[in-house]
């Protein structure tokens, strides 16, 4: 369980460029929530991710994983519960490392790294195997560098890579929206299958209402820093794109002016 | 011996003691991305207190070791000026080097030169024992270092510390996500370069027979000279060993340039100037000649006529060059 309690976070301070991005933010995801999260652009969506990634410290509030206050530990030690998956393909993997490395280097998330061998053999065999999930023939690649890879089979990799060793948390920052909608679809349909068939606990962001409708249990809204709508089980099922809208309007008070939300409904 | 083979011999010798130094300054600026100016500094600091432990009695093998863990402080300097206080890579690594300018001075008891005259070293201990010249024996000392060095890098690049070292390198942000303290693997990365200099520096201290504070002048050009050099002419290979194995080899190539354009009457002193033209150059060409091939290629017409043309009727390409014909 992970459990968000009034935290916030303001960038620049003291600045003409203060921004609070987060303000008083509290949610708590239970094990096995699969959570889609939307907003208009600036709403904090990625702010909220980081922050729980701990990729810079909050102003206040506590965060913490299965009971433990992660709160003041950076980036590289919260990385032992969670798994990430960014926006850009480039940013999930060593371009200038063969595809087994990569994996290799995500099997050992969060544990001690020594002076043993990186891959060793029996190894092979459990990248093999995860990669020929993906469907896309990599298992056949194992030594190919990342870099001559696609953008999409780069984001399927990343994939593999943040669910590899089982997280406590995974976390999708719009890991589709840098792709074709074809090859956003295939990752998508492997993020499911990976998320739902291993049980995973997951925060997606998406802004694409119809998906972040029919993904997952929870579904929650994001403005000005805050979560204003968060609903699960059967009131997100009967969810439609026109809800979402009217229920944006009337938390916010303004009116849906995310040009991707209204051409992706 | 003829002058020329004594020339070349000299060289190649020389290429493989600063080879050495070659595969530190490959560790940063090749696996880490950073081009580190400690270099110049270290390589000094390497030679000058190897030859003042010498002279005051140490052991030439635990001296030169000395020399090594020298420099192994020096780049733990530049690593912690860098990751703990955040100072950009390159000026932390110019700080040290400054720094280092008027340490190595006092290591010399404030000379600028240190000379070991007949004192015993590594190099004229193997040349008593086995009859051969100087340099034959800073020869095949410098073989049996770069081979020992080339194993070991090619060791330890392959364990989880060297890996997480080389991903540090290539996406950083990748790795921290991934559970890696990034600090610690530049720190780890800089000290072990530079670590690599220092002996370099040790080494070649010993087959000049004295320590100079000028002797580390313009390493770090030299080293990208030699990594540049190395890689033009074995561009192909892929094993990580036979890459570090090409930077020495670079660093030969270089020496015997730098030799016999010294036979040809060019002063010791211009080759500051050569070796940054060379790496200016190996740096510049490769982008010109895109350019230019870029420009060259360039053409109005359009190239897979034949292919539209040859293309079913409806194309619209086949339509709008026929209407262009
Ligand atoms: N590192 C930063 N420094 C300064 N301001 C920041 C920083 N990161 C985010 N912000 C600001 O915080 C606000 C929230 O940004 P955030 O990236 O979380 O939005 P988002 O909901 O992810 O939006 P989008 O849909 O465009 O990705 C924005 O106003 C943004 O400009
Ligand atoms: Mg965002």
């Amino acid at each position: 369980m992970i459990e968000i309690k009034n935290v916030s976070k303001t960038f620049n301070k003291g600045t003409v460029n203060e921004k609070r991005a987060l303000d008083n933010l509290n949610l708590t995801i239970n094990d096995g929530d699969f959570i889609t999260v939307i907003g208009g652009n600036g709403a904090g969506k990625s702010t909220m991710l980081n922050a729980i990634a701990g990729v810079f410290p909050v102003d206040c509030g506590k965060i913490e994983i299965d009971g433990v206050n992660v709160t003041r530990d950076p980036e590289f030690k919260r990385a032992k519960y969670i798994g990430r998956v960014f926006q850009d393909p480039m940013k999930g993997t060593a371009a200038g490392m063969q595809i087994e490395e990569n994996l290799s280097l995500a099997y050992r998330r969060g544990k001690r790294r020594g002076l043993g061998w990186q891959i060793k053999a029996e190894e092979r065999e459990i990248y093999k195997k995860e990669l020929s999930r993906l469907g896309l023939g990599l298992e056949e690649r194992l030594t190919d560098r990342v870099g001559l890879l696609s953008g999409g089979q780069r984001q399927a990799v990343t994939l593999l890579m943040a669910t590899l060793k089982r997280p406590q948390l995974l976390l999708l920052d719009e890991h589709t929206a840098a792709l074709d909608p074809a090859t956003a679809a295939t990752v998508l349909r492997l993020t499911r299958e990976i998320v739902e068939g291993e049980k995973l606990t997951a925060l997606m962001v998406t802004h694409n209402m119809k998906d972040a409708i029919a993904i997952g249990n929870r579904l929650i809204m994001m403005d000005r820093g805050s979560i204003i709508y968060n609903v699960s089980g059967d009131e997100k099922e009967r969810l439609t794109v026109e809800d979402l809208l009217h229920k944006f309007e009337e938390a916010s008070g303004t009116e849906f002016s995310n040009d991707r939300m209204i051409l992706s409904r | 011996m003829s002058g020329l083979l004594l020339v070349t011999q000299g060289a190649i010798s020389q290429g493989v003691l600063w080879g050495i130094m070659v595969l530190g300054v490959y560790i940063t600026y090749k696996l880490l991305d950073i081009p580190d100016l400690t270099a110049d500094g270290s390589f000094t600091l390497g030679g000058c207190v190897c030859t003042v432990a010498i002279l005051s009695g140490v052991n030439p093998v635990l001296a030169t070791i000395m020399g090594l863990f020298a420099g192994l402080l020096a780049g733990a300097v530049t690593g912690i000026l860098h990751t703990v206080f955040e100072i950009p890579a390159i000026l932390a690594g110019i700080l040290t080097q400054i720094g280092l300018w008027s340490v190595n001075l006092r290591i010399m008891g404030g000379k600028s030169n240190n000379p070991l005259l007949q004192t015993e070293s590594m190099i004229s201990f193997v040349s008593e024992n086995t009859g051969v010249s100087q340099s034959q024996a800073a020869l095949i000392v410098g073989i049996i270092l770069v081979v020992i060095v080339i194993a070991a890098l090619y060791w330890f690049f392959g364990t989880e510390v060297g890996a997480a070292l080389r991903a540090t390198g290539d996406n950083a942000d990748m790795i921290r996500a991934l559970g890696v303290n990034i600090n610690n693997t530049k720190l780890i990365a800089l000290s072990l370069s530079n670590g690599l200099i220092g002996l370099s520096g040790a080494m070649v201290a010993q087959m000049q027979k004295y320590a100079d504070i000028n002797m580390g002048r313009g390493a770090i050009v030299i080293g990208l000279a030699a990594i540049v050099i190395g890689e033009v002419l074995m561009n192909r290979v892929k094993n990580f060993g036979f890459k570090l194995f090409s930077a020495v080899v670079g660093a030969m190539i270089y020496f015997l340039i730098r030799a016999y354009a010294i036979q040809l009457g060019l002063n010791v002193n211009d080759m500051q100037l050569i070796s940054a033209l060379l790496v200016a150059a190996a740096l510049a060409i490769p982008v010109a000649m895109r350019k230019w091939r870029e420009k060259a290629a360039y053409t109005e017409d359009d190239l897979y006529a034949s292919e539209h043309a040859a293309s079913s009727e409806g194309d619209k390409h086949a339509d709008r060059d026929k209407g262009r014909a």
